[in-house]
């Protein structure tokens, strides 16, 4: 199956591909429906929760799209995808963007073809090992087994840390989140190694999530944001500031509770030209005036997105750390609205 | 009188192409034919124009780049600095090793099944039924990821064997260790090893043939070669004088014997598995994903192979059977030399198909995480390149070659066993 789908994608590049590449906002309006490519299921990121609905901090970016482009955060087909499929669904044209924790690398924008939008998790790769291991550094690991989702960087990483450190593991490839919890809960892998907000969000899901811990290396960088193919300026546009409105509106102080009071007017010149009662931004992207104000009423702000899936007050708990405005000492920064 | 004349020379003209049904098949075969071609080149050149608008024309450089992750179960020496030329031929030696093991396996269940199906047991005969109907029916998918979902989680992990009162213990004294991250076994080791031959230098091909292993390879063949000769030989003195001397300690020894001195002198022994740190350490390392991929396909393949080794029975009229009764042989030496010979006619090259879908049905290796050529070529380094159209066309080309290979094989091997009609 899963090579036919390989062909299959191949020769879609290969067919549709002068098709795709111009017009992405076009299509998207005309099928009324945005493909957002997300994970199979990582909670907190992208999972669909007890009624089916798709839930998370990677969904809200795709549902904040779809609101911003359709008028409707739900108007989304969320196509799961695994770290190997998930590169072919976006360049073949199946999503329209993938918002998947993704890592921004060289060779990802620049060789495969992709447009990062911007960074919406700043991540790096850790590793989780059960307590009774008694294992307090990753430099301990030597001879140890090490469960890896296949098709990632942090498999890259992986081989280089244990390289440059001149110890010894063995690989288990595993192509899903939840093969992996699999493996590594029956003791079938010693570690279980991925970003560490995923180890955080897995760990959350364990039955008695006090019996593992996550290491102290942190051994990469892994800067996690959305992703549309190159070559699609205008859409490519859509997605970054979409993300960067979210951003913007914590920083301005918009929240979902005070957002309708803001739209009528403020004495903030840029609050005003983000939701729509002052200036042509909307214009200039090819929407109407309150893109942004329908963006961040669809899951709230980028602090209370964070609050809601994977915040300290959830099972997973993930303080803001890196992630916090620049203004509190974090790595968050949007351009201006200007 | 009469004269013969030749019929007048009919001349051709161009609507006979169309109106003459000496040529008119040919002429509607050289036009299919031409617009299959235009087809194949507007696609090839549809795909090659479109790749290069994206920016990614076809090209194999990739190839010599590092290949940057590791890879578990490898037969040659590979390391994550190597190429991914080199990270490919270690997958296309995995995808070997469970073929070969797999269409071993499944032959030898597959005949036994087949048999054993046609046994008057009643018991025997319906649990075999039961067995054919449950695997064939049921995709081998669901078997890989059901066996080996069974090896994770009912086998003990690594550290119940540690401590004062383990959980889990060794097996056939100490040498066996069953964990459910795979099967420790013995190793062969040599401590007057004859070294290696190294191949094609420091390219990503480079390979090592173990002379060890080509000296046993070499004294096995010449004792079985010897063996024979003594049969042969106690043919004709049967032939000649009716009395065949007794040859099975001679035909035993020749085997037997150079081997044992060959070991000795090698200085064979077993390198034993132990639990040190995180795992085992030392004996072979067969791993869980090639244990579920192995099994699941000798076992679905098995079932298959079973069907069509009763179809070659069947085939065989009774009379034959009985005909070989009447001579006075017993069952089994009916089965082995009447039927068998005779059955193995219907029964190679439907085989040769099986053999083919196990070879192929292995690249599901990816659903266990087992590293064959679809792992690193068709996943790994393809996901990591980017390189899609690249990566699957030679991963097509790698299993159109093996496929071909063993249908080579198989079918010189059928070549063999046929009707020999003179």
């Amino acid at each position: 199956m899963k090579k036919s789908v390989i062909l299959g994608a191949a020769t879609i590049a290969g067919l549709a591909a002068g098709a795709a590449a111009a017009g992405t906002m076009d299509d998207v309006k005309a099928r009324g429906k945005l493909n957002c490519g997300v994970t199979t299921g990582l909670v907190g990121f992208a999972a669909p929760d007890a009624n089916g609905e798709w839930q998370g901090f990677d969904v809200a970016v795709c549902r904040a799209v779809a609101a911003a482009v359709l008028g409707d955060a739900n108007a989304v087909e969320f196509v799961p995808t695994t770290g190997k499929t998930r590169f072919t669904a976006l360049a073949s044209g199946e999503v329209d963007m993938l918002a998947r924790n993704t890592t921004w690398t060289f060779s990802r924008d620049v060789d495969l073809k992709f447009e990062f939008v911007g960074i919406n998790y700043y991540d790096g790769q850790g590793f989780m090992v059960p307590k009774s291991l008694g294992v307090s550094s990753a430099k301990e690991l030597d001879g140890a087994t090490v469960c890896i989702q296949t098709g990632t960087t942090t498999e890259l990483n992986l081989a280089d840390f244990f390289r440059s450190n001149n110890i010894s593991y063995e690989p288990v490839p595993i192509e899903t989140n939840a093969e992996a919890q699999q493996q590594y809960l029956a003791g079938a892998c010693d570690v279980y190694t991925t970003d560490a907000s995923g180890l955080a969000a897995t760990r959350a899901t364990f039955e008695n999530p006090n019996d593992h811990v996550l290491l102290p290396e942190i051994i990469s960088k892994e800067p996690l944001g959305p992703l549309v193919r190159h070559g699609d300026n205008e859409w490519g546009d859509v997605v970054r500031w979409t993300l960067n409105a979210l951003i913007s509106a914590e920083e301005l102080g918009i929240t979902s509770a005070n957002i309708d009071e803001m739209a009528q007017g403020t004495e903030n010149p840029e609050i005003n030209r983000l939701l729509g009662s002052e200036g042509t931004l909307g214009e200039m992207l090819g929407l109407d005036a309150q893109w942004a104000l329908r963006a961040i009423k669809a899951g709230g702000n980028y602090g209370e997105v964070f609050a809601k899936n994977i915040g300290e007050d959830t099972p997973i708990g993930l303080a803001r750390g890196l992630n916090a405005q620049w203004t509190d000492g974090g790595l968050l920064y949007s351009p201006p609205f200007r | 009188m009469t004269t013969l004349t030749d019929p007048p020379k009919e001349q051709f003209r161009l609507s006979m192409l169309l109106y003459d049904t000496r040529y008119r098949s040919a002429t509607i075969q050289v036009i299919a034919l031409i617009g299959f071609m235009l087809l194949a080149a507007w696609i090839i050149s549809n795909t090659m124009q479109n790749l290069a608008a994206l920016g990614k024309p076809v090209e194999f450089g990739f190839f010599a780049e590092p290949a940057s992750y590791d890879i578990n179960q490898r037969l040659i020496d590979y390391t994550s600095r190597d190429t991914h030329l080199r990270a490919a031929f270690v997958g296309l030696l995995n995808t070997l090793v469970v073929a070969v093991l797999g269409c071993v396996t499944a032959t030898i269940l597959g005949v036994v099944i087949g048999v054993a199906r046609l046994s008057h047991n009643w018991i025997v005969a319906r649990i075999m039924t039961v067995y054919v109907e449950m695997f064939r029916n049921v995709p081998v998918l669901l078997w890989i990821v059901f066996i080996m979902a069974i090896l994770i989680e009912t086998l003990p992990a690594p550290r119940a064997f540690r401590g004062e009162n383990p959980e889990a213990s060794m097996m056939l004294g100490d040498t066996v260790a069953i964990t459910n991250r795979g099967v420790y076994i013995p190793e062969p080791l040599f401590s007057n090893t004859l070294g290696d031959i190294h191949l094609f230098g420091d390219s990503s091909l480079r390979f090592n043939v173990s002379l060890d292993l080509m000296a046993i390879l070499v004294v096995l063949g010449i004792g079985i070669w010897v063996s024979r000769w003594i049969k042969r030989r106690a043919d004709r003195i049967q032939e000649q004088t009716g009395d065949r001397p007794v040859t099975w300690w001679q035909r035993t020894a020749v085997i037997v014997v150079p081997m044992a001195i060959l070991l000795y002198l090698l200085g064979f022994h077993l390198g034993y598995p132990e639990l040190k740190g995180f795992n085992f350490k030392g004996g072979t390392h067969l791993r869980n994903s090639l244990i579920a991929l192995w099994l699941a396909l000798s076992l679905y393949t098995a079932a298959f192979i079973a069907e069509i080794v009763r179809a070659g029975i069947l085939a065989i009229p009774k009379g034959q059977t009985e005909a070989a009764a009447a001579l006075g042989l017993r069952p089994r030496r009916i089965m082995r030399l009447v039927i068998l010979p005779q059955a193995l006619r219907v029964i190679i090259p439907p085989l040769i198909s099986n053999y083919l879908n196990l070879t192929k049905n292995s690249s599901l290796a990816i659903a266990v995480g087992y590293m064959d050529i679809t792992g690193t070529l068709g996943g790994i380094t393809m996901n990591q390149t980017g390189r899609e159209l690249e990566c699957v066309l030679l991963l097509m080309l790698v299993y159109l070659s093996i496929s071909l290979l063993i249908s080579a094989i198989m079918n010189w091997y059928n070549e063999s066993v046929k009707l020999k009609e003179r």
